[in-house]
């Protein structure tokens, strides 16, 4: 009931929107809804408010946006897809492109549509990869690139005599003991967010060999591949004990907080430096390194060390204008956007013309690039991907609420948490 | 609710010669009260028949993201959906098992300890006395507040390294390790908690208005008989207030075992598997996961619990109002 009654609510509510989205007799107008990339939603509209004015003066097309938050977008994306009203073109995260691509809702961008925004070879291949299962026309192309890397503290790291970022994971621990005194933790994560969780179980699967879907996209979440990835991140905490049992509740980027604020000494997280200055640190203060890699690899492991994140921009196939909507993404996609606007939020450019602009050679977009373009891995392209964030993640999150409290996290019970949230993939 | 509104009034006229007078200028005028309520009706069934219908027709489809545009491609499910919701030992109605229980659970407490509180406020709230007003109004403050500052306030409060919860437990030294209270075994409490100070002012707020209607002499007569503050609270207050405590446990049972705020503020999406009530489940279960048509048929599941559960409570209370 509840679900019935929010996708109607919501079509009502695209129903109102209609009547700035379509376009009207003289003057051309587009609907924009865009994801929040800056620190907060005011810092994105005073960001893209005039870039928007600069598309209107070359074209003649305003453009209407909104900046929607994280925790609604995607929400508001189904409600859109569902009810064919809403926007034109739309901010997604590139993880949801295949899900998304499934409901049919998005133009797709076959040769000629990729034709119409500059062509295929604009975009940095690994990002295109990430905005569509594979075999098919993307369903929306790449905008803003990121990637994890591994953050640290350089003055706690020169304090404990440390003199080089951790290479290795058992690097990571002994680096980790070090700094873990006083109130003060190795590492910081995330725990009680599913998403975040799920991304490291992405990364710390593939270096160990497993995988999460098969070749014919059955999830495959409790091989043991998997359960030792997953138990290597849980570890962190429950073995090693680098990292505060504090952790285990944190979902609003607590962490990042932590790291900034000097209470822990590393972090892995995607493009952190715009959050970190927003919370005061100087950008001399932290080293940007690769996110590590086991000492001897698994078998079947892979030189992976962060999925290809980013967010990628999307037509609604209902927009009244496709010919205006392409050129707006274009537009988004050209070289003189791609610097401005990825310069502003601390990401990486999603197209390989701009690449060597001076814009991105400081230390983290220089490390960044080379783990997106070396050691990066787009999350599975399925359409079941959604669940596999949340289950995954979850199972996750109660995995560190136990080693937290104290409960000993083995093999058994990691195992125990992935089948079940496997067996809910099967519904 | 109707039976209370409409027993007192059938009950009081007294001139014998009303009736007979009304029945014949209702049938010219017979078509009016329709009409009156017309626009009611259309606005009821625009914002609950026609999302329940809806809802009860998503629940008997295979509604995933890949119809989600176009309904009527969704393949038809029958009673696929149910059977796998109900299903305690497959893993979808297992876990909705659980939840189920967590929620009873839940509104067990949740209801009488707020029933309880709001009783006795309202009894010790029920003599004027200096400061009486300052302390109805400091009451009623929670249930004024809205539902989202107030919750996210208390997730502040819960923190375990920052919150003030343990550094009060800290500072007054009953505890020396710090617990969680959003994550694990006291998740449950906390949410617990935050329930019963959100909805005890409602509570004391009906039984505060249910108290005005006791005429303050039968408190007088049992006064003189010998009945102290029990007696005066059971053979008194509580007979009184069985028409309002009728209603009042009725709906705060249905908004408590369909509390979505709470939870979803206090632990967003994902619930921790001790506090995952039935409607967070059910939000995860369709929207999280996108598979609308198992969401449905768990909410068209809860419905028709909740509505029984409603039947027998009405009729046994009824009954049990007939009998005394």
């Amino acid at each position: 009931m509840t679900a019935a009654a929010l996708v109607l609510a919501a079509s009502i509510t695209a129903c109102g929107d209609d009547s700035d989205g379509g376009s009207g007799g003289g003057a051309k107008t587009l609907t924009y809804w865009a994801s929040n990339q800056g620190a907060s939603i005011d810092f994105d509209k005073q960001t893209l408010q005039p870039e928007l004015d600069k598309f209107e003066q070359q074209t003649g097309i305003k453009v209407n946006f909104e900046v929607v938050p994280w925790s609604d977008l995607l929400n508001r994306l189904l409600a859109a897809a569902t009810s064919g009203q809403g926007p034109d073109v739309v901010n997604i995260g590139n993880t949801w492109s295949a899900s998304l691509q499934a409901t049919g809702a998005f133009v797709p961008f076959d040769d000629a549509t990729l034709g119409a925004v500059g062509g295929k070879d604009r975009f940095v291949p690994a990002a295109l990869a990430a905005a569509g299962a594979p075999g098919q026309p993307p369903a929306a192309v790449p905008l803003y690139s990121l990637a994890y890397a591994l953050y640290y503290n350089k003055k706690l790291f020169a304090d404990a005599g440390v003199t080089a970022p951790p290479t290795t994971w058992e690097e990571l621990v002994t680096v980790g003991k070090k700094l873990t005194k006083d109130g003060q933790w190795g590492l910081a994560v995330e725990g009680a967010n599913p998403s975040e969780n799920a991304h490291h179980a992405f990364a710390f699967g593939q270096q160990w060999g497993g995988e999460w879907f098969d070749a014919s996209g059955k999830p495959t979440f409790d091989t043991p591949q998997n359960v030792a990835a997953v138990k290597r991140y849980i570890d962190f905490m429950a073995v090693d004990k680098v990292v505060n049992p504090s952790n285990a509740e944190y979902a609003q980027n607590q962490s990042v907080s932590d790291f900034a604020n000097g209470k822990a000494a590393m972090l892995l997280w995607q493009a952190a430096g715009n959050a970190f200055k927003a919370q005061g640190m100087a950008a001399d203060a932290y080293g940007v390194a690769p996110v590590p890699f086991p000492a001897t690899a698994p078998a079947g492991g892979k030189k992976v060390n962060s999925m290809v994140a980013g967010i990628n921009i999307a037509v609604f196939k209902h927009t009244k204008d496709k010919d205006a909507a392409l050129q707006f993404v274009k537009f988004m996609t050209s070289d003189a956007e791609q610097v401005q606007l990825n310069k502003t939020y601390g990401s990486l450019p999603s197209v390989t013309t701009v690449a060597s602009d001076a814009a991105f050679q400081a230390e983290e977009q220089k490390v960044l690039a080379s783990v997106l373009a070396t050691s990066a891995a787009p999350l599975p392209q399925v359409a079941e991907e959604s669940k596999f964030e949340t289950l995954v993640g979850t199972a996750m999150k109660e995995l560190f609420a136990d080693a937290a409290s104290g409960k000993p996290v083995t093999e058994q019970a990691v195992k125990e948490k992935l089948s079940n949230a496997q067996q809910q993939m099967g519904s | 609710m109707v039976t209370t509104t409409t027993a007192p009034e059938e009950a009081r006229p007294s001139a014998p010669g009303k009736p007979r007078r009304r029945r014949p200028s209702r049938l010219p005028r017979s078509k009016l009260p329709y009409l009156l309520l017309l626009p009611a009706i259309l606005l009821e069934l625009l914002v609950h028949v026609i999302p329940m219908v809806v809802g009860v027709w998503m629940s008997v489809l295979e509604l995933t993201q890949f119809q989600i545009r176009d309904w009527s491609e969704a393949p038809f499910a029958g009673l696929d959906n149910y059977r796998a919701t109900l299903d305690v030992n497959g893993p979808v109605g297992r876990e909705l098992l659980h939840s189920f229980w967590v929620t009873v659970l839940y509104t067990t407490f949740s209801v009488g300890l707020s029933w309880l509180f709001g009783l006795f406020a309202g009894v010790f709230l029920q003599r004027p006395f200096p400061g009486r007003s300052l302390l109805r109004t400091l009451f009623l403050t929670p249930y004024a507040l809205p539902v989202y500052a107030a919750v996210i306030t208390w997730t502040f409060i819960y923190q375990r390294d920052t919150g003030l919860l343990n550094e009060l437990l800290t500072v007054t030294g009953l505890t020396d390790e710090r617990p969680f209270w959003l994550i694990g075994g006291n998740s449950f409490w906390a949410l617990l908690v935050v329930s019963v100070w959100k909805s005890w002012p409602f509570a004391f707020l009906c039984i505060m208005a249910g108290l005005q209607n006791v005429p303050t002499e039968m408190y007088e007569a049992a006064a003189i008989d010998g009945a102290g503050f029990w007696r005066r609270l059971k053979d008194v207050t509580l007979p009184m207030l069985r028409p309002v405590n009728q209603v009042l446990v009725l709906v705060l049972f249905l908004w408590t075992f369909n509390d979505f705020n709470t939870p979803f503020v206090l632990f967003g999406g994902s619930a921790p598997e001790q506090a995952d009530l039935i409607s967070i489940h059910i939000y995860r279960s369709s929207f999280i996961t996108w598979n609308f048509g198992q969401g449905s048929a768990m909410s068209v599941a809860l419905l028709l619990f909740l509505l029984l559960v409603t039947a027998v409570y009405l009729l046994v209370t009824n009954r049990r109002r007939e009998h005394a």
